[in-house]
């Protein structure tokens, strides 16, 4: 499976492969990788000094056994630490109290607006629940329409009063809540920097009235390493009960996860995943785990292709991308089998190295790939197996049989022959990616 | 050595009031930034009077933490190494002003920088604002309008944030605030919305236009399509637009400013970078390693919440304000 993490890493790792025992030589440059890796994640610097000691001293220890492979038994290392880092039981959301308040803060842009909406589409779906949300972003311009357009597309209450002080907000919020039977309160509040005292006594003010039930650190997964300075700064002067992890649909990482939960033992609770208000998912430390070293979920792949495709035709069609051999009909062959695995987008995103080249969101569209095989069904096998000898009128056959037109006809060549081309690179390992 | 004679020489220019206003913006705005960093180099001094392996491992630690990059930190980590080697450094003081130097070259890198805004000819100035998701893009508009409408320019800001509720609004907001002309509607196609702004903006004979765009992150293919097809459309109605593409970075982003920096350049013509959130304790590290390996320049600095906390970037002022400790304990 080493194939498929980052690439130096897993040549690193590879090298211990063969290795009668881990010794300190052999585990060395694997080491490194994990380090400059962990690095390259935003992992806290002093985090990840601790780590490669721990698994570094736990590696030397270990003995290898009959059944696993020195390799396998050190990455299995690696990454069972990393989860024990990122906290190895799932932390739940308070859901007891009536009502329950949740207290949302975080720095300017770190997303509190959208997660409140988020975690309240969220209670309300799986929990049952009936929220409230409550804005007292007092400071930014237009925040207070932002957080009642995101209610009443969700058709759920948003309760505000303007700029006012926001403990009078929450006060009379909550005299509201009990009258409507709300049984969960989210508040907003306006980003502020962990080290303005002034707002930051503010949000103290507000959690000694109300003593929410959970106070949440929305955080950017994208922040680097001045992460410890805002998580610090706000667990100080407000004992967080938990963080939202926000923005992970990008491409970045997000070690931040590790610096968060490993230095202030706060716990992640959720993660935004995607813009839409829907996107707000339980955290799972070993997705996290697999996230940061990029692996990948290649096992669950694995598991899903067996059923589909057997082991002689997946060898075979292997051949037949290396040499360059792979043609149109082969390619119609997988499109079929690719439909069986289910949506496209799950299976590029449990890829490792899809993250990397921004292919994790990908957005297919069912539909074009309906008309991809339109396309290929309307040519005759001979030109299936020889697209070179499409010209002109065949096209325009094709057009006319598959409703196509004969720009989206070209552009399927063009793709086909790059992809061939790439297969091809892969094949020679010269695939240079641009990162 | 020449950033240091540099240094002293804006210490000592008290000749312009605007200049040593500046000068202190910088020095303000970085105070918690520079705190730590400084302290933490300077006490690397105390700790060792002779450079060994342990004090290169922990400047190694520092500019880490300073987001610097990791590539960029272990390259400059080889160069510094090199010339300990060659010049036959020992001394940790003199070591320090060996380290801003270098860090001084990453940035320039033998090329002429121009931080300057590119005007056009004829006709309105326009300047596209781009980065991802809650980077502060909005906010920077309403600053920059605010200076230009200071320095007696015309302003018109376009709300092409079609996607986030709220956005339309906000910018509104500022344009009232700011004395600035106003084009927006909201959940509609952005390209239209500018589109007709900028016909609006040709009529009205507008010095400077300032797009807002929603913010999106970098591997969203459909959103940078889309940002490709508002580009086209800017360059259509006005020839040579935009005249300025600028990506907002937070200073608070890690190593994912490098990946952000370089998708958004493959897609539009980025000409510079606008760092904000400056005040906090973030060092902001990564905007060198962004102009080391994509070339791109910063601009602005946001360097607090006021109008006025938009300043042109300066690359002497900023590493002085990082280091401007150091210096004076010499």
């Amino acid at each position: 499976m080493f194939e498929y993490m980052g690439d130096r890493l897993s040549k690193a790792i590879k090298n211990i492969r063969g290795m009668g025992r881990i010794t300190e030589e052999n585990i060395n440059e694997a080491m490194r990788e994990i380090r400059m890796a962990l690095l390259e994640a935003d992992v806290n610097y002093q985090v990840v000094k601790e780590f490669v000691n721990n698994v570094k001293e736990k590696a030397l220890g270990m003995e290898v056994g009959k059944n696993l492979k020195p390799d396998e038994l050190f990455i299995k290392l690696v990454k069972d630490e990393l989860i024990s880092l990122l906290g190895s039981e799932v932390a739940p959301l308070e859901t007891k109290k009536n009502p329950t308040i949740l207290l949302l803060v975080g720095l300017q842009g770190s997303g509190k607006t959208t997660t409140a909406g988020k975690l309240a589409n969220y209670l309300r779906k799986k929990e049952s629940k009936h929220p409230l949300l409550v804005a007292c972003d007092v400071y930014r311009p237009a925040a207070i329409d932002q957080l009642k357009e995101i209610g009443s597309s969700l058709n759920i209450p948003v309760f505000e009063e303007g700029k006012k002080n926001p403990v009078d907000i929450v006060k009379d919020a909550l005299a509201f809540a009990k009258e409507n039977k709300n049984d969960y309160i989210i508040i907003d509040t306006a980003g502020r920097l962990h080290i303005d005292d002034n707002l930051m006594k503010e949000l103290q003010d507000i959690s000694d009235f109300v003593h929410p039930d959970e106070i949440l650190l929305v955080i950017d997964a994208m922040m680097g390493q001045d992460a410890i300075h805002v998580i610090e700064g706000f667990n100080d002067a407000l004992k967080l009960t938990g963080c939202i992890l926000t923005k992970l649909d990008g491409n970045t990482k997000g070690g931040v996860a590790l610096s968060v939960r490993h230095l202030t033992n706060v716990p992640i609770k959720f993660v935004g995943d995607s813009e839409k208000l829907d996107g707000l998912s339980a955290f799972y430390p070993e997705r996290m785990a697999e996230r940061i070293l990029d692996m990948g979920d290649i096992m669950g792949i694995a598991e899903k292709v067996e059923g589909i495709i057997s082991e002689d035709e997946a060898k075979d069609q292997m051949k037949k991308m290396q040499s360059g051999k792979y043609d149109l009909e082969d390619f119609l062959t997988n499109l079929k089998q690719i439909k069986k695995l289910g949506p496209l987008e799950n299976i590029l995103k449990m890829l490792p190295g899809m993250r990397k080249m921004g292919l994790n969101n990908v957005e297919i569209d069912p539909k074009q790939m309906a008309h991809v095989e339109a396309i290929i069904l309307s040519m005759t096998p001979y030109e299936r197996r020889h697209p070179d000898i499409l010209k002109a009128s065949r096209k325009q056959r094709i057009a006319k049989g598959s409703g196509r037109s004969v720009e989206e006809i070209n552009r399927l060549l063009k793709q086909f022959e790059e992809m061939k081309k790439m297969m091809k690179m892969m094949q020679n390992g010269n695939l240079k990616l641009p990162f | 050595m020449g950033i240091f004679d540099k240094f002293k020489k804006i210490v000592s220019k008290k000749e312009s009031k605007e200049e040593k206003e500046r000068v202190e913006t910088y020095e303000k705005g970085l105070e918690k930034t520079r705190q730590e960093f400084v302290s933490n180099l300077s006490r690397l001094g105390i700790k060792y009077t002779k450079v060994n392996e342990e004090y290169f491992e922990e400047l190694e630690n520092l500019l880490i933490m300073a987001d610097i990059g990791v590539n960029t930190v272990f390259k400059f980590m080889d160069r510094i190494r090199d010339r300990v080697k060659k010049e036959n450094i020992t001394d940790t003081n003199y070591l320090n002003e060996v380290i801003v130097d270098e860090l001084f070259i990453i940035y320039v890198n033998n090329e002429s920088l121009s931080d300057k805004i590119e005007w056009a000819q004829s006709g309105p100035t326009v300047i596209l604002m781009v980065g991802v998701n809650g980077v502060g893009k909005t906010t920077t508009i309403a600053k920059l309008a605010y200076k230009y409408h200071e320095e007696g320019k015309k302003v018109m800001m376009i709300a092409a944030d079609t996607f986030r509720a709220g956005a339309v609004p906000q910018l509104k907001i500022w344009a009232d605030k700011t004395d600035s002309l106003f084009f927006g509607k909201e959940n509609t196609d952005p390209s239209g919305v500018i589109y007709d702004g900028l016909e609006i903006a040709k009529k009205e004979n507008v010095d400077i236009v300032l797009i807002d765009t929603a913010g999106r992150l970098q591997n969203k293919v459909n959103l940078m399509k889309e940002l490709e097809k508002m580009n086209k459309v800017i360059g259509r109605i006005i020839p040579g637009a935009p005249h300025e593409t600028l990506l907002v970075i937070d200073a608070t982003t890690g190593q994912n400013g490098i990946v952000q920096a370089e998708s958004f350049k493959e897609i539009t013509n980025i000409t510079g970078i606008v760092l904000t959130k400056l005040d906090g304790t973030a060092k902001g590290g990564i905007v060198l390693a962004i102009k080391e390996s994509v070339g791109i320049p910063v601009k602005f600095i946001g360097l607090g919440e006021k109008m006025t906390d938009l300043q042109v970037f300066d690359i002497e002022a900023y590493i002085y304000g990082l280091f401007k400790d150091m210096i004076g304990h010499e």
